[in-house]
Parts: C-alpha cells; structure tokens; sequence
C-alpha cells in the first residue's frame, strides 16, 4: 500500500482472528501528524485490537500497515520494539506505572530504556510533569496518589519520549468527568503542539469531542466518518 | 418530525390506502399523538403536487379515505435523502430519529448507517463547544457544559438503539 503524500501512519484490509473469533474483517485507518482520531464503536467491535496492530503489538493475520513511509510488516522485532520505544507513546485505561518506582522515575523510565542517563532523563521527565501539573507527586509511588493524578502521570510518561504517535485506549475510562476532561485537554494539547498524532479509542463523546474526526468500528470493520459524509 | 416522508416511507412497502396509511403510522410512530384524517389528506395532496405519489386506485363511493397512494421513484429518492441527511442536534431529537431508524428497518436500509451519520452531526457540535470552552471563562464552560451534557444524552440514546438495532427490526416487522 502507498498511502497519500503526508500520511504518518495507514492501514489497509486488516483481517485478525483469534481462534474462531473475527476480531478484524478488512479495517482501515489512516492519520496525519498532528491529528487527533477519535476510534468509537460497540464493545467488542475490535477498537483495541485495531489499535494494537497499528501500533505494532499485535501483528494482523493479513492487511497492510505503513508508518512513515515503512510496512510494519517488513520489520524486524528488534525494529519493531525500537519504533514503539522512540516513535509511540501508549496510554491505557488502568495503571500501567510500575508500583516499586517514584512517580518521576516511571516518567523517565522510557527515556531510561532508551539509554538516556539518569539526572537527564529526570530532569525531562519533571518538565512533562510540570505540564500535566503532577510535578509535586515526583517523590510520591503510584499507590499514594489518586486514580486522576496516576493517569496524569501515565500521560506525561508517554509523551516524555516526544513521541509522533501517541495510542491511547479509554485514557479517561476509570476518570470522573472532570479529571477526564482535564487529561484530554492536556494530551491533546501536549500532543497537538508537538505535532504528534493522536488514536483516541474511547466510547465516551464527551472524550471524542476532543478529537479532530472520528472512524467507527463495527463487526471488525472500520468506516471513517469523514469521507462517508 | 416530517410526516410528509414518514408517510411516503410507509408507502415504500406497497401501496395503501389513505386509512390504511393512518392506521400504519398511528401504530408505528402515533404513540399518544395519532394523526387526523385532516392532515392525512392534506399531506398527500400535497405529496401528489410534488409528484412523489400517485394515486393508485379509487374504491367505489369512496370520499378521499378511499382512495388508494402509491409512491413514485421521486418519492422513493425523497426518503433515500430524507433518511441520509442528519438532524439538527435539538430537542426532541428522538423522535424524528427513532422514525428514521423505524422506516429504514422496514424499508431494509442501513439502519446503522444513519445512526453513524447521526453520531457525526453531533460530535461536530460538540467539537465546536469543547473548542469553545477550552477557550473560553468559566461562565462560557458553564454553558458549554449544559450543551454538551444534553447532546451526549442524545448520543447514549443512540448507542443504545444502536446496540438493539436487530431486536427492534424483528420487533418492527413482525
Ligand atoms: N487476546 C485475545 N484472545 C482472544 N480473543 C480476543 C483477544 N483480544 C480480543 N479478542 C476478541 O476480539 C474481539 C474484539 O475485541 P477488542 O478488544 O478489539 O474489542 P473492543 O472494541 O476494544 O471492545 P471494548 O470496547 O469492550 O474494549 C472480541 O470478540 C474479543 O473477545
Ligand atoms: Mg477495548
């Protein structure tokens, strides 16, 4: 597949199956940098697993995947791992901040992975921080602080890298309504102004609201709002 | 809600009489408002005007209840653009919205396919008031949030029909 001059990540005919489960019939996707795409649908529709194949976790059974230029596809593991260290940042619904390190230090972690030294990637890291206005939790663990402050810390840990595209899969899902508006204005905001791109999975319309268009998800297959209108 | 295509859709399935058009909406979509015969027959002579009807037959001593509509291919194409074109996000949304989704499942159209075009009209609106109060005092969030509360109670609704679009179908054409 080539996707059109100044697409950052496409897909094309993706088919998964786990078992005798579809979870993928032929979706399609496609974004720009700096764009924020909003992925709704019924529950079990294949929104995550979507997700997953384009940010290169799962690989799909058959169908096309071209970031910046590249078939995932055509890439080794260690290349693979390498793009979702560098290139993705990934946010999820439930604490994915490891218990047994401070809050500024699972901030750095992935610059950390990536070779950076420590004072450095600290120092990077309290800026996100700062952003996302949870710089005075750095010294705190992930258990002293609350579900809305956690996920704030969980964002700013997934843009520390300056990430191109940023996968978030239901960010506000365990969120009141407030402190989910507040981390979406933050994330998009970090997002937009790095130009980074932004696949929003959410069932939520106040949080796709946020987004600049949305695709639907049914039965596997993807329908992109936009183009359908 | 238009009934002027609520009528020519229920035309789609065959041709009726102008009792019978009555009797069908009344069941369907009348709930606790049924039409009068009055704005039956003005209706339909207002579709024949357009050409989107034509009259079918006459029962013997009819008066106009007698007399039998059928729905021409402008008509047909009426309700294709009636059905594919979103409502305004308002008030009482749903009730025009639940005799799209009604007359697509009976029609057999996409009935999901409208409730897609639905959610996208109304995430516009809401991209615009989230835009709004981003931007804005808190007095503009105030009133944007009042906005956006009612629009995604709009849209929960249409998730829900969405959910049981195929319950309703074998409800609707039984
Ligand atoms: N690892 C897995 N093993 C087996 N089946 C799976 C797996 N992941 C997903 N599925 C199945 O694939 C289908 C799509 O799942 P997916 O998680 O993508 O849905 P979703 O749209 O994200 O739903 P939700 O809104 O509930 O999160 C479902 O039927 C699900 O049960
Ligand atoms: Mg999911």
């Amino acid at each position: 597949m080539t996707p059109p001059p100044g697409t950052l990540l496409a897909a094309e005919d993706l088919r998964k199956s786990y078992g005798p489960t579809v979870a993928l019939d032929g979706a399609g996707f496609s974004i720009h940098p700096g764009e924020v795409v909003a992925v709704m649908g019924p529950s079990g529709s294949g929104k995550s697993t979507l997700l997953h194949c384009l940010a290169g976790i799962v690989p799909p059974d058959s169908g096309s995947i071209v970031y910046d230029g590249r078939e995932l596809a055509g890439m080794s593991d260690t290349e693979r791992s390498a793009l979702r260290r560098s290139e993705f940042g990934f946010v999820f619904q439930f604490g994915q901040l490891v218990p047994e390190l401070t809050c500024v230090e699972n901030v750095a972690l992935p610059l950390r992975l990536n070779g950076r030294p420590r004072k450095e990637a600290e120092r990077a890291a309290l800026a996100w921080m700062q952003r996302l206005e949870v710089d005075d939790l750095a010294a705190k663990r992930p258990g002293e602080v609350s579900g809305g402050q956690g996920q704030r810390v969980a964002v700013a840990r997934a843009l520390v890298t300056e990430p191109r595209v940023i996968f978030a899969d239901e960010p506000t899902g365990a969120l009141d309504s407030l402190n989910g508006e507040r981390v979406m204005e933050l994330l998009t905001e970090a997002a937009r102004s790095a130009n980074a791109a932004v696949v929003l999975v959410t069932h939520e319309a106040r949080v796709a609201a946020y987004s600049d268009r949305e695709i639907v998800v049914r039965d596997g297959r993807s329908r992109d709002m936009e183009r359908a209108i | 809600m238009s009934i002027g295509h609520t009528l020519l859709g229920l035309l789609e399935s065959g041709p009726r009489h102008g009792y019978d058009l009555k009797r069908a909406f009344d069941e369907k979509f009348g709930h606790d408002r049924p039409l009068h015969y009055g704005q039956v027959y003005s209706t339909m002579s207002r579709l024949l005007k357009h050409g989107l009807v034509e009259v079918d037959g006459i029962e013997a001593g009819g008066g106009p209840e007698r007399k039998r509509y059928a729905i021409t291919d402008a008509g047909v194409t009426d309700v294709e653009r009636w059905l594919a074109t979103p409502e305004k996000p308002e008030e009482y949304l749903q009730s025009t919205l639940y005799t799209k989704v009604v007359l697509a499942l009976l029609t057999h159209r996409d009935a999901a396919d409208i409730l897609d075009v639905q959610r996208s009209e109304h995430l516009r609106s809401m991209r615009i008031l989230t835009d709004r109060k981003r931007k804005g005092d808190l007095a503009d969030q105030l009133v944007c949030d009042h906005a956006l509360f009612h629009l995604e109670a709009d849209l929960r609704w249409l998730e829900l029909t969405a959910a049981r679009l195929d319950k309703l179908r074998a409800e609707v054409t039984r």
